[in-house]
C-alpha cells in the first residue's frame, strides 16, 4: 500500500495554500467590481426615474434630466460607427485575406498597436489639431465622433481579424477551386461565417465609445446645452462629459444625481459588453467546425 | 426578331473566351471587382498607419513653435513651476507634472502585478472550465468601467476612506490615484500576463509533474521562469496604460502641482493638466502650444512604451 510521506503531505498543504492564495488574488480584482457596482446601484438608484432620463437638466444642473445628455451620446456613438467600421472592416479584410507577411503588414500592425495604446488625451489633441482647426469642423459632433472613431479603430479590426481568421483554410480553398476570385470567396463564404464575430467587435466598440470623456471634451461635447443638436455641425451634451461636469464642476449638486449619472453610464457600458460577451459564448458552442 | 438572335449569340462562347480561360486571363467583370476591392481593403489596412503618423504630424504642427521659441528645455524637464497663467512671467516647468505622472503610474503598476499575477496563474494553472471563463469575463468587465466613472469613484468613495482610514486631511492623492490607476491596469496585465504563461510548451510542464513536482511548484519554478518575457510585456503594458489614463487621475489625483514627498500628497499628472487647462487657452497662445507639446512628450513615451512590449512579445512567440 501507498502511504503518503511527510514530504508528500507537506507538499500537499503548501498546494492547496498556494490555490487559495492565488484564488484571493484574483478575487481582488472582482471584489472591487461588485462593490463598485453596488455602491453606485444603491445610491444612484434612487436618482432614476422615467423623468431623470426624458428630462432637460435644470436650476444650473443640479436637478431634472439628462436627456439631452443621453441623446448626445447616441449621436456620438452612431457618427463615430458610421466612420470607424467600414475603415475597420476594410482594414481586417486586408489583414487576414490579402497582406503579405512582410515588413509593411508589420507596419500595419504596430500602427493598430499604438493607435490603442496612445493616450486618450493626445487623441484628443489630434482631434482638436485635424478635426476642428485643419478641416474646420469647429467644435460639432463631427470632430469629436471622428476623433473617437480613430481612437476606437482598433477595437473593429482587431475583432474583425480575429473572426476572419477563425473561418478555416479549407472553406476558402474549396471556393477557390470552384474559379471564384478572392472577393467572392470573400463576400460568399468568408464574411457570411465570420459576421456574428464581426458584430460582437461592434458592440464592443459601442461600449468603448459611450464611455469615452477625455477625447471628446474639446472636440465636440458640451458642459450645458439643453437642446437636441440638429446636425452633425452641432455641438452636444454627453453623459461621460456631464458626470464629469456634475461630480466636479458644479457647486451644489444634490448627492444621488451624479451617482444617478455615473449608474446610467455603466449601465449602457456594461450591458453592451455583456451583450458582446454573451454572444462570443453563444457562438463558441454553436461552431460547428 | 432581331435582338433575340444577337442574345442567343452574345451568350454563346466564343473562341477567345475559351483560349482565355486555356492561357488562365480572365479580365472578366468579376476580375475588376476583385481589383478593386483589393486596393480599397489595402487603403483599409494603410489608414492605422496614416492615422498614427497623422496624430503626430498634427499635434507637433500645433506645438513646434513654442518648441522652437519660448520653450527653455532645461525648465521644461528640470523645473517644477507650471505657472502659464501668470500675466508677467509664465514659466513652463513641467517637472513636477512628469513626477505626479510617474508616481501614480508606479504606484499603480506596483499594486497591480501581484493581483494581476497572482490572478494570471490561478486562470492559466488552476482555474477549469466554467470557473476560469467566469474569472475572465468578470476581469473583461473590469476593464470595460470607463474611465470617467473610475475618477467619480476616486472622488466619492475612496477619497473619504482615506481620510478616515489614514486621519489624513485630504484623500485626493497619490495613493488614490494609484489604487484606481492600479484596478484600471490590472486587466490587460492579467490578460497578457495570461498569455504569457499560456504561451508555455506542456511539456515543460509534464516534464516537471513527472519528477513528482506539486502544481503550484511547476506554476512557480518552471511556468513563470519560462515566460519570463511575457510577463515583462505585461508589466510594460501596464505601465502604458496608467501612464495615459486622463479623467481617473484628474479627478483622483487632487490636480495640484507638487512634486511628492510621499503617498499622502496631492499631485499633478501629465494628462490631466491638458485636460483641465486646453479649454481656457487662446488657440495659437504660448500655453495653448506647451499643452501641445506635454501631449508630444506623451506620445513618445507611449509609443516607446508599446513598440518594446511589441518587441518582447514578437520575440516570443518566434522562440
Amino acid at each position: 500500500m501507498f502511504e503518503a510521506s511527510p514530504l508528500n503531505q507537506r507538499n500537499k498543504r503548501i498546494e492547496r495554500g498556494m490555490r487559495v492564495l492565488y484564488l484571493s488574488m484574483a478575487l481582488m480584482l472582482i471584489v472591487p467590481v461588485i462593490v463598485i457596482l453596488s455602491v453606485l446601484v444603491i445610491k444612484g438608484g434612487p436618482a432614476i426615474s422615467w423623468a431623470f432620463l426624458t428630462e432637460d437638466p435644470i436650476q444650473g444642473m443640479t436637478a431634472g434630466g439628462i436627456f439631452p445628455a443621453l441623446m448626445g451620446t447616441v449621436a456620438l456613438v452612431i457618427v463615430a460607427l458610421i466612420a470607424s467600421v467600414p475603415v475597420g472592416i476594410a482594414a481586417a479584410l486586408y489583414l487576414s485575406e490579402y497582406a503579405p507577411d512582410n515588413w509593411f503588414t508589420r507596419l500595419i500592425n504596430l500602427a493598430i498597436i499604438n493607435l490603442a495604446g496612445v493616450p486618450s488625451i493626445v487623441h484628443a489633441l489630434f482631434g482638436v489639431g485635424a478635426f476642428v482647426l485643419f478641416f474646420e469642423f469647429g467644435t460639432s459632433i463631427l470632430a469629436a465622433s471622428l476623433t473617437l472613431a480613430v481612437m476606437t479603430l482598433p477595437v473593429v479590426i482587431v475583432a474583425t481579424r480575429e473572426s476572419l481568421q477563425a473561418v478555416p483554410m479549407s472553406f476558402r480553398e474549396a471556393c477557390w477551386n470552384m474559379g471564384a476570385t478572392r472577393w467572392q470567396t470573400i463576400r460568399q463564404v468568408v464574411l457570411p461565417n465570420a459576421i456574428s464575430g464581426i458584430l460582437t467587435g461592434i458592440i464592443l466598440e459601442v461600449s468603448r465609445t459611450a464611455g469615452e470623456t477625455a477625447p471628446i471634451m474639446f472636440t465636440g461635447a458640451a458642459f450645458f446645452l439643453p437642446f437636441l443638436p440638429e446636425g452633425v455641425f452641432d455641438q452636444t451634451m454627453a453623459l461621460s462629459l456631464h458626470l464629469f461636469v456634475v461630480a466636479t464642476q458644479v457647486p451644489d449638486v444634490p448627492p444621488e444625481l451624479p451617482f444617478g449619472v455615473a449608474l446610467v453610464l455603466i449601465g449602457i457600458v456594461l450591458a453592451m459588453n455583456s451583450v458582446s460577451i454573451a454572444f462570443r459564448v453563444y457562438l463558441r458552442g454553436k461552431k460547428k467546425w | 426578331m432581331e435582338p433575340s438572335t444577337t442574345d442567343i449569340q452574345g451568350s454563346t462562347p466564343s473562341t477567345d473566351a475559351a483560349n482565355s480561360i486555356h492561357t488562365g486571363d480572365r479580365r472578366d467583370l468579376h476580375w475588376y471587382i476583385d481589383k478593386g476591392v483589393a486596393g480599397l481593403v489595402f487603403v483599409g489596412g494603410v489608414s492605422a498607419v496614416l492615422f498614427i503618423i497623422g496624430i503626430f504630424v498634427f499635434i507637433t504642427r500645433e506645438g513646434f513653435e513654442f518648441i522652437g521659441g519660448a520653450m527653455n528645455l532645461k525648465e521644461f524637464f528640470l523645473s517644477p513651476a507650471w505657472r502659464p497663467t501668470s500675466d508677467s512671467n509664465p514659466t513652463y516647468g513641467a517637472f513636477a507634472l512628469i513626477v505626479g505622472t510617474a508616481s501614480v503610474t508606479g504606484l499603480a503598476v506596483l499594486t497591480a502585478i501581484p493581483f494581476s499575477l497572482g490572478s494570471a496563474i490561478y486562470i492559466s494553472e488552476f482555474a477549469e472550465g466554467r470557473y476560469r471563463e467566469g474569472l475572465k469575463i468578470m476581469i473583461e468587465l473590469l476593464a470595460a468601467i470607463p474611465s470617467v466613472v473610475w475618477g467619480f469613484i476616486g472622488l466619492v468613495i475612496m477619497n473619504p476612506l482615506i481620510i478616515e482610514m489614514f486621519d489624513v486631511p485630504i484623500g485626493l492623492t497619490v495613493l488614490n490615484a494609484g489604487i484606481i490607476l492600479g484596478l484600471m491596469a490590472a486587466p490587460i496585465m492579467t490578460t497578457i500576463a495570461e498569455d504569457a504563461l499560456k504561451a508555455v510548451p506542456d511539456h515543460y510542464r509534464e516534464a516537471a509533474e513527472a519528477l513528482g513536482a506539486t502544481r503550484w511548484q511547476i506554476a512557480w519554478k518552471v511556468v513563470l521562469p519560462a515566460a519570463k518575457q511575457g510577463l515583462m510585456a505585461a508589466v510594460l503594458l501596464g505601465v502604458g496604460r496608467g501612464f495615459g489614463e486622463t479623467m481617473a487621475v484628474l479627478m483622483a489625483s487632487g490636480h495640484s502641482i507638487n512634486v511628492p514627498d510621499g503617498v499622502f500628497d496631492s499631485v499633478r499628472a501629465l494628462t490631466a493638466t491638458i485636460a483641465a487647462e486646453l479649454g481656457e487657452t487662446a488657440v495659437g497662445s504660448d500655453h495653448y502650444q506647451a499643452l501641445f507639446t506635454l501631449g508630444i512628450l506623451l506620445f513618445i513615451v507611449t509609443f516607446v512604451i508599446n513598440l518594446s512590449a511589441d518587441l518582447v512579445i514578437r520575440g516570443i512567440r518566434k522562440k
